[in-house]
This record gives C-alpha cells, sequence and structure tokens, in this order.
C-alpha cells in the first residue's frame, strides 16, 4: 500500500522540532527524516548513551532548553513518523530518496520543510589538515556527546560567539586551555554593547564567560594574523602575528572556526532560488518571513535558511509549520506568526551587532599561500586553483569547478566552496557575489552504490 | 553604443567542436569569432562521460574518427594541456552468445579501417581483465582507445583558441543570424553586431533553430545522460569499459575516481537542464557493483547529467548547408561527439577555406532528412540514441 | 600518543574492536572517531598525497573521516557507533 503523501521535515534540531511539534498540533503527521541518531541537531546533540555528566555540565546555561527541546520531541512519538540516522540524498520533482537501514526509499510529500542547520565556516591555514585541528563544533560535539577533549593542551582559534563557549566549555571540563586567538581586534568587541538592549542576556552570559577565561588565566589574544598550524604528523605548537610580533605556543589541539555557513544543498535541489546575503557572504535560498521559499511547497527554517542561532530556529520552524498550515487552509494562529516574526527581526538585528563584533577576515584569502590545500577530498592547494583561474581565465565558480575539481570531491564543496569563491573573487578583483555560487548535485553525501532502491516508498513501509 | 565586429568566420557554440574550429582556422591564418550563450565548453562537450572510443561506431564515422585519433595524443602541443588523455583501450563487454556475435559482427565490418580490434573469450577476459566480474562471455578490445577530460578539453581547447586570436565571446547568445550580401550579419549578447563570411552553426542542442533560419529542418532531440563518480579508488580498471547493446560504461580516472554512466536522466522545468532521477543513479550503482567486483564498497560522491542533441539515425549533422552559401553545420552528436570532435574541427576548417573536405563526410549532410515540421521535436527525447554510448551530457542547473 | 583525551565515560563498559590488527578497546558510547582516536593519532591517510588525518567537523560535513572495515566495507568514522568485534583498517590511502 502506497503511503499517503505527508509534510516532510528534515532535520530534528531546534528548527525541525520545533516545525515537527506546529505540524502535529494542528493534527499532521509529519515524517521527520534525520541524520543523527537522536533529536537536538548539532547544538542540542545528544550522546549516545548516558554518562555521568549532568545535562547542566553538558549544555550549561542552555541546559533547560536542550532538556525541553529533547523532552518535547519525545512527547511527539505516535503522532509523527521519525526516521534517525537517515540520509536524504536526492530531491527531485517532489520526491525524496531517503537512504535508512542501507536501503533508499522514495519518499512523495506534501509540503517540506528544510531544517538543514550549518557547518563551522573556515579559511584554509598552514597545517591546517593536520591531525588535532578540529573545526569549533567538532571540538564542541567531542566534548559534549562523546566526552573527550581534542587535547591535553588546547587552543581556541578563530571568530564568532561560538569560539569564547567552547573555550569556556573546555576550561570548566578541566582541560588545559592554552589560549584563545580571536582573530577579530579587540576594538570590534565594544560592538557588543549596541546588542545590550536586544539579547542582554545573551551580552552578559559572554562578558561572564570571557572574564572567567581570563580570571583562571587563559591567554586572550585579539588581531591575530598569519596563524599556522606547526607539526609533523599532528599538531605541535600554532604560530601567529600580532601587529609586529610573531608568537608561538605549543598545544596539541586546535579548535577552528571563523562563524558558521548554512547547508544548503537540499535548498538548491528542490529548486530554490538563491539570492547573495552580505552579512554571512553566502548564497542563501530566498525565503520570506514565513520562511517560505521560491518553490511553492518548500519551507526554510533554521541556521540553514541563514545563520541566526539556536533560540531563532526554534521560533523559525514554529513560522515554518505556521506557515504550511496556512497555506493548507488550516488553522495557522496569524498572531503567533506576527509575534514570532517579531523575535526574528530582533534577533536578526542583534546577528547585525554580532557579525561587528566578530568579523570574518575576508582579507586572510589572498594571503592564502599557494602551497596551503584548500580543499582537503582532492587536495588541491591555493596556488592550482589560482592557476586554474589564470590559465583557463575563469570568472565563474562552477567553471573554477570544473577545470580545477575544487567542490568536486567527497565533500562536495561544504569545507572548501566558499574559500574558492572568496580566491576566484580575489583574483579577479571582484565582489564575492558576483563569482556564482556552486550548484549542488546529488548525492549530497556519499552514498554506497550497492544501496538498493526499497520497493515501495512512504513511511509506513519502514516500520 | 554598440559594438561591432567583423571576422571571416562566426562560429555559433563554443563546445569542442566550434572550439576545435576556431583554433584550426585561426592556424590558416582567418579571423575568428566564438560565440557562446554561456561558457566554453560548459555545455555537452565538458560534462560527457570522456570516452575517446572508435570502437563501436558506424562504418561512415571512422575515416572522421581516425582522423581525431591523431589528434589526440597531440594535445599537449596542440592545446597546452594533455586532458588527461589516457590510451587505457576500449573493452566492450559481451553478456550472451548473441553480444559476443554482434561484437564478432562489427569486428569484421570494420576490419581494413585500422582499428585493431582484439576478440577475447571468456577465459582470455578473466586473465587479462580479472576485474570485471559479473556474467560476461568475452569482449572485443580496441587498444588504441581510451579517455580523457571533458572539463579540461573542451575548455583547453577553448582557451588555446582564445590565446591565438580567436575572439572568444562567452555569454552572448547570438539572437539573429542573417544572409548580408555575400556574408552574413549577426546579433549577439547585449550589443555586438558582427559579419562575417562564413558561419559554423555548432550550438549541440541549440542547433536546430539557427538551421532552422535558413530553411533546414533537422528532427533534432534532446537526450538527458545520468553519470555516476565513485570516490577516489586504488587502481582497478584498467580499461574504458562499454557494453555491447548498451546498459552501462565506465572508466578509472589516474587520480582513482570512477566514472559511471548508463541511464538518462530527465529534463528539470526548464528542458535546458537536467538532473539524474534517483531510481535511475541507483540503476547504475547498483550494475556497477555487480559487474566490477573492486566497487563493491564503493560510494557514490556525486551525479550529474546534460543535454545532448540527439539524431534518431544516431549520425551527427556535418557538412555544407544545401540552402545557404557559407553555412556550415556540424552538430546533433548523439552522444558520442566528443572523440570525433577534434576531427571535426579540422574538417569544418577545411570546409570554410576550400569547400571541401579531404575526410568523407557525404553521410552526415543535413540533406539526408525528410522535410520535419519543427513541432514534432520533444524536450523529453524521442528514444535516439538509446542503445548507444551517451558520451555529451551537460552538467545540470537548478 | 592518542589525540583524544577521555573526560567522561571512562568506566563505561569496554567494547572491543581491532585496529589495523591490534586488538583495542573503545567504551560504550563511542563512535568509531572517537574509539580509534582515543588509542591513535590518525584516521586515515589522504588518497593523494598521503598526509594523515584525523577528521575534522564530527559531524558527517566535511566527509575527512572515512575508514575501512577489513571487509571493505566504509565507514564515517565520526556517525558511526562502534560495535564489538570491528575491524577497523585506518593505515592504507585510497579504498580498494
Amino acid at each position: 500500500m502506497t503511503a499517503p503523501a505527508q509534510p516532510l521535515i528534515v532535520g530534528a534540531g531546534p528548527a525541525g522540532v520545533r516545525a515537527a511539534e506546529t505540524l502535529v498540533k494542528a493534527g499532521l503527521r509529519p515524517l521527520v527524516v534525520d541524520e543523527a541518531p537522536a533529536s537536538g541537531g548539532q547544538i542540542y546533540r545528544q550522546r549516545l548513551v548516558a554518562d555521568e555528566r549532568s545535562s547542566t555540565a553538558l549544555y550549561g546555561s542552555e541546559a533547560s532548553k536542550a532538556e525541553t527541546l529533547h523532552r518535547d520531541f519525545a512527547a511527539l512519538a505516535g503522532r509523527l513518523d521519525y526516521w534517525p540516522q537517515a540520509l536524504l540524498w536526492n530531491l527531485r520533482d517532489g520526491k525524496a530518496d531517503v537512504a535508512v537501514a542501507g536501503t533508499s526509499r522514495k519518499i512523495a510529500y506534501d509540503g517540506l520543510i528544510l531544517a538543514t542547520g550549518a557547518t563551522d565556516r573556515i579559511l584554509p591555514m598552514p597545517g591546517w589538515t593536520l591531525p588535532g585541528v578540529f573545526t569549533l563544533g567538532g571540538a564542541q560535539i567531542a566534548l559534549k556527546a562523546q566526552g573527550c577533549a581534542i587535547g591535553s593542551r588546547v587552543v581556541f582559534l578563530g571568530s564568532g560567539p561560538l569560539l569564547y563557549l567552547v573555550a569556556w566549555q573546555y576550561l570548566k571540563a578541566g582541560v588545559d586551555v592554552a589560549a584563545v586567538l580571536d582573530t577579530a581586534p579587540f576594538n570590534a568587541k565594544f560592538n557588543l554593547l549596541r546588542g545590550l538592549t536586544l539579547e542582554p542576556a545573551v551580552i552578559l552570559r559572554g562578558m561572564r564567560m570571557t572574564a572567567e577565561l581570563r580570571l583562571r588565566g587563559v591567554a586572550l589574544h585579539y588581531g591575530v594574523e598569519d596563524v599556522r598550524v606547526e607539526g609533523d604528523r599532528r599538531v605541535e605548537a600554532i604560530m601567529w602575528r600580532q601587529g609586529s610580533r610573531s608568537r608561538t605556543l605549543s598545544c596539541d589541539g586546535i579548535g577552528y572556526g571563523l562563524a558558521l555557513r548554512s547547508e544548503t544543498q537540499l535548498a538548491d535541489l528542490a529548486g530554490c532560488r538563491f539570492r547573495f546575503d552580505q552579512r554571512d557572504r553566502a548564497w542563501l535560498p530566498e525565503s520570506d518571513a514565513g520562511g517560505r521559499g521560491s518553490v511553492p511547497g518548500v519551507y526554510l527554517a533554521g541556521d540553514g535558511a541563514a545563520i541566526a542561532g539556536a533560540d531563532a530556529a526554534e521560533l523559525a520552524g514554529e513560522r515554518a509549520g505556521l506557515a504550511l498550515l496556512e497555506d493548507r487552509g488550516l488553522a495557522h494562529a496569524p498572531e503567533r506568526a506576527v509575534a514570532i516574526e517579531r523575535a526574528l527581526s530582533r534577533i536578526g538585528r542583534f546577528r547585525n551587532v554580532l557579525e561587528s563584533a566578530f568579523p570574518f577576515p575576508a582579507h586572510w584569502a589572498k594571503d592564502i599561500a599557494d602551497e596551503t590545500p584548500v580543499c582537503r577530498c582532492e587536495e588541491i592547494s591555493a596556488g592550482e586553483v589560482r592557476r586554474a583561474v589564470g590559465n583557463f581565465e575563469i570568472s565563474e565558480l562552477n567553471r573554477l569547478k570544473a577545470v580545477s575539481r575544487i567542490g568536486m570531491g567527497r565533500c562536495q564543496g561544504r569545507i572548501c566552496g566558499s574559500v574558492a569563491a572568496e580566491i576566484l573573487a580575489g583574483e579577479t578583483g571582484r565582489g564575492i557575489d558576483a563569482v556564482g555560487r556552486l550548484r549542488s548535485q546529488a548525492p549530497v553525501k556519499p552514498i554506497p552504490l550497492a544501496l538498493t532502491m526499497a520497493a515501495t516508498g512512504g513511511a509506513e513501509a519502514a516500520e | 553604443m554598440s559594438r561591432r565586429l567583423d571576422v571571416d568566420v562566426a562560429i555559433i557554440g563554443g563546445g569542442l567542436v566550434g572550439s576545435s574550429a576556431a583554433l584550426a582556422l585561426r592556424g590558416m591564418g582567418m579571423s575568428v569569432a566564438l560565440l557562446d550563450k554561456g561558457f566554453c565548453g560548459a555545455q555537452a562537450s565538458g560534462v560527457n562521460y570522456g570516452g575517446v572510443r572508435r570502437q563501436g561506431r558506424p562504418l561512415e564515422q571512422l575515416p572522421l574518427s581516425q582522423r581525431a585519433h591523431a589528434i589526440w595524443p597531440r594535445l599537449q602541443a596542440l592545446i597546452g594541456i594533455d586532458g588527461e588523455f589516457l590510451r587505457s583501450g576500449h573493452l566492450k563487454l559481451a553478456r550472451d552468445e548473441a553480444d559476443m556475435a554482434a561484437l564478432e559482427a562489427y569486428a569484421e565490418v570494420v576490419a581494413g579501417q585500422g582499428l585493431g580490434l582484439e576478440l577475447i573469450g571468456h577465459n582470455g577476459l578473466r586473465e587479462r581483465f580479472g576485474w570485471v566480474g559479473g556474467d560476461v562471455v568475452g569482449a572485443s578490445f580496441c587498444a588504441g582507445d581510451g579517455h580523457a577530460n571533458p572539463r579540461l578539453v573542451s575548455t583547453g581547447f577553448a582557451s588555446a583558441a582564445r590565446r591565438a586570436g580567436v575572439h572568444v565571446l562567452e555569454n552572448t547568445p547570438v539572437k539573429g543570424v542573417t544572409r548580408n550580401g555575400a556574408g552574413f550579419a549577426l546579433e549577439a549578447g547585449d550589443d555586438l553586431s558582427l559579419s562575417a563570411r562564413f558561419v559554423i552553426n555548432s550550438a549541440g542542442a541549440w542547433a536546430d533553430s539557427f538551421a532552422a533560419a535558413f530553411g533546414e529542418s533537422v528532427p533534432l532531440a534532446r537526450i538527458y545522460p545520468s553519470m555516476v563518480v565513485t570516490e577516489p579508488l586504488e587502481a582497478i580498471m584498467t580499461a574504458n569499459i562499454g557494453m555491447e547493446g548498451g546498459g552501462i560504461y565506465a572508466r578509472q580516472v589516474e587520480r582513482g575516481n570512477c566514472v559511471v554512466g548508463g541511464e538518462r536522466a530527465l529534463p528539470l522545468d526548464d528542458p535546458d537542464f537536467s538532473r539524474p532521477r534517483g531510481e535511475g543513479a541507483l540503476a547504475i550503482m547498483n550494475r556497477a557493483a555487480e559487474l566490477f567486483p573492486g566497487l563493491r564498497h564503493a560510494h557514490a560522491i556525486r551525479f550529474w547529467s546534460g543535454t545532448e542533441g540527439a539524431i534518431p539515425d544516431h549520425n551527427p549533422v556535418i557538412g555544407l548547408s544545401l540552402t545557404t552559401p557559407g553555412l556550415i553545420h556540424a552538430f546533433g552528436f548523439t552522444g558520442a561527439g566528443f572523440q570525433i570532435a577534434p576531427g571535426v574541427g579540422e574538417v569544418l576548417a577545411e570546409l570554410v577555406r576550400d569547400g571541401r573536405s579531404t575526410t568523407p563526410i557525404d553521410a552526415f549532410t543535413i540533406g539526408r532528412f525528410a522535410p520535419v515540421p519543427i513541432s514534432t521535436r520533444t524536450d523529453r527525447g524521442s528514444g535516439a540514441g538509446e542503445a548507444s554510448e551517451p558520451q555529451h551530457p551537460r552538467e545540470t542547473r537548478s | 600518543m592518542p589525540l583524544l583525551h577521555r573526560i567522561a565515560r571512562k568506566s563505561h563498559p569496554v567494547i572491543a574492536f581491532i585496529l589495523d590488527g591490534e586488538p583495542c578497546e573503545g567504551r560504550a558510547g563511542d563512535t568509531v572517531l572517537t574509539a580509534i582516536l582515543n588509542r591513535s593519532e590518525v584516521l586515515r591517510v589522504s588518497e593523494f598525497s598521503a598526509s594523515p588525518r584525523a577528521g575534522f567537523c564530527q559531524m558527517g560535513a566535511c566527509q575527512d573521516c572515512w575508514v575501512r572495515l577489513e571487509g571493505g566495507e566504509r565507514l564515517r568514522a565520526c556517525t558511526t557507533a562502534l560495535a564489538a568485534g570491528m575491524r577497523i583498517v585506518t593505515a592504507k590511502g585510497r579504498a580498494a
């Protein structure tokens, strides 16, 4: 029997969970597909098994939000279909291909809410592929979900609120934090004062964390430039320049990130129109205040739509759910929708403040040494990218991919795509918004050649 | 303000055929404009499978194919890169005795054409190509065939043409082309007026509208092949693989990735663009995992598709227009243009200079079609080329 | 010296596995990445320059932590739970 088409939600993080809850409350039965084994997304990721640490130890001040989200999603059991550890690898013609438990299922859906989240944004530096260098998100997952530190003496490097949060979490867990290296100058932090009226609690929490790091003797360095990771087979030290001073610090683990970048591959495969977002320096799927994408029936919520953080993701997930209900002619709480939009707008203004306090060091791109690898998968260096631009007179990103292989590897440009755009923009003397965007291709993540197609699709068939 | 350009030859379509013709014409001292509505080599020529294969082509294509065969090993000298051309040999597999008989019959027909085909039985296959598994009874091997990287070769020809002095005009769609005195007048892009003594129509799947503008109708349909590439693997496949009767083709690049094709993709809402169907790609993947034991655990990391012009008799249109002096056509390669394209470029240059080619191309005349009304053309493809190995998809765009 | 250091789950039940032929122990709740990097400093060797790698994003995005089982099966180490008896290979470059 063919299952009736149901709304499909991709992602069980803050946005996906709230979207699911909104639909269930209205009497719909969505299918939630998520790659992780349990709900929570990356920010509220759950451990594979319980351990001796309390929820507060794990999630800090956000413990109650995490617990509530996990509990609320668990309470939906029986009223939705939930496929954890499932990869939605292709979207076409209003149907999804989902690999779950070694079999691929074709899912017809009626309404698609994409809550695909984000990953760390980076710029390459010498030594960044050495064992011991992880993204800030990776360092946080190691600690929270796996109960492991990424080293015995750890340096945190980059920009964005996550930099100080992860450093503080490591400190709290008893790990030796050797330093926090902030790529932004110290005076950029004064911009945070403008955020006090918008999100006072967030600002104060950040100030408390920074103060505690200082108090416990963690060196905080601002305006770091020319960073390189030293080591033979693994991280041994980090070097950087501050003004005219060169500095070196020995360490065996580095958490690195320059804020986040949205996961937009599925929105692309769904046919959504994209716009260039100056704040995120990225092409993002267009959406209206309710999260409606340019394709009817496709909704976008959370960091996968634009970077706004976990609180905004919960709100945006609910708002997208309401939009879907409204578009179906169901009761949809318009006054709640207005309140959410107002809150999201305030968070949006707060994001602008954060961006000015934690600016992306775009100028690094032109200084990436030619021998530094840009693409981890295909091992393409910055010099090879630049030579491809010159030799073939390339002016557009997909053409650069065609002749240099950048973005063609296993990760499909997740890590290197934005870097390639920065380099191409630099080499051709144009804005990053003028060099195009990488077109997504299925499968959005690697799938086995031997993956078999199930005879029937639908949520019922999988159970 | 509008720009003006006067050239000897205007080429519509910067694929491999147009780019190689441009380069050859510059070599003859002519002034050339190469126009593309997007980027040169970004269409069918640049994202096809990459088979450099003479084996399996109909007899009438072989002189042209042999001419191209001589060009491939000279790419470094010709365009400055080798295009990752690898003379690996092309191994065409037979699933059963009927397939084998077909391979034997083909070998007999093309004997004397210089392909050097070698028929291999089951045991020989196991001995020399042990990495081929599955139910295969034998094969035909063409040691001189191989494969190359279409992304580099197509872009490389366009870049070489540019360096040689061709006016390469990208993102410049030709909006109109008309006879004007002894030559042609073209309107292109936002503000470009071109005059040319000759026009080459190498516009691929979009070429039929230019032919129609001069009263020549061609049953040009569209096909959308479906490609899969694996993660980089240890060296497994030593030859470019085809299958008698179609179904799968596969090659391994030097970096280790295996490229596998064999199904049809479908167009998107805009029929200029296409993307593989999930089930089609899975079918190819499963087939590859079965046929090549070394790929049993491999992962697919990317699919792609493209838009290819196809003609029901599987042969391209190459030659002088029958209605309009100075107009020359070269399109409709029906999934098998990559290998012969550099040879076609030379032939087109001869046609411009001499009005005739030293390589026989009569079989490809545009006059071979009964007049066909344009409306019978479908965007879904006519089924043309179903049995051939599609080699000219074009990367999709969403 | 291993890359990762346990600060929790130290006394969780042991899960025995084989790493490049050597018997090893992980803990209940480990991912394959965690289990390997609590023992070793390398997860895999890159295909083209044979440089050591140990994952990067730990959230299934960067695809830089694929390892193999002796039977040839591929695992993305950061998103796969360790199972008893896994025979994991990290030493070779390109997979066969």
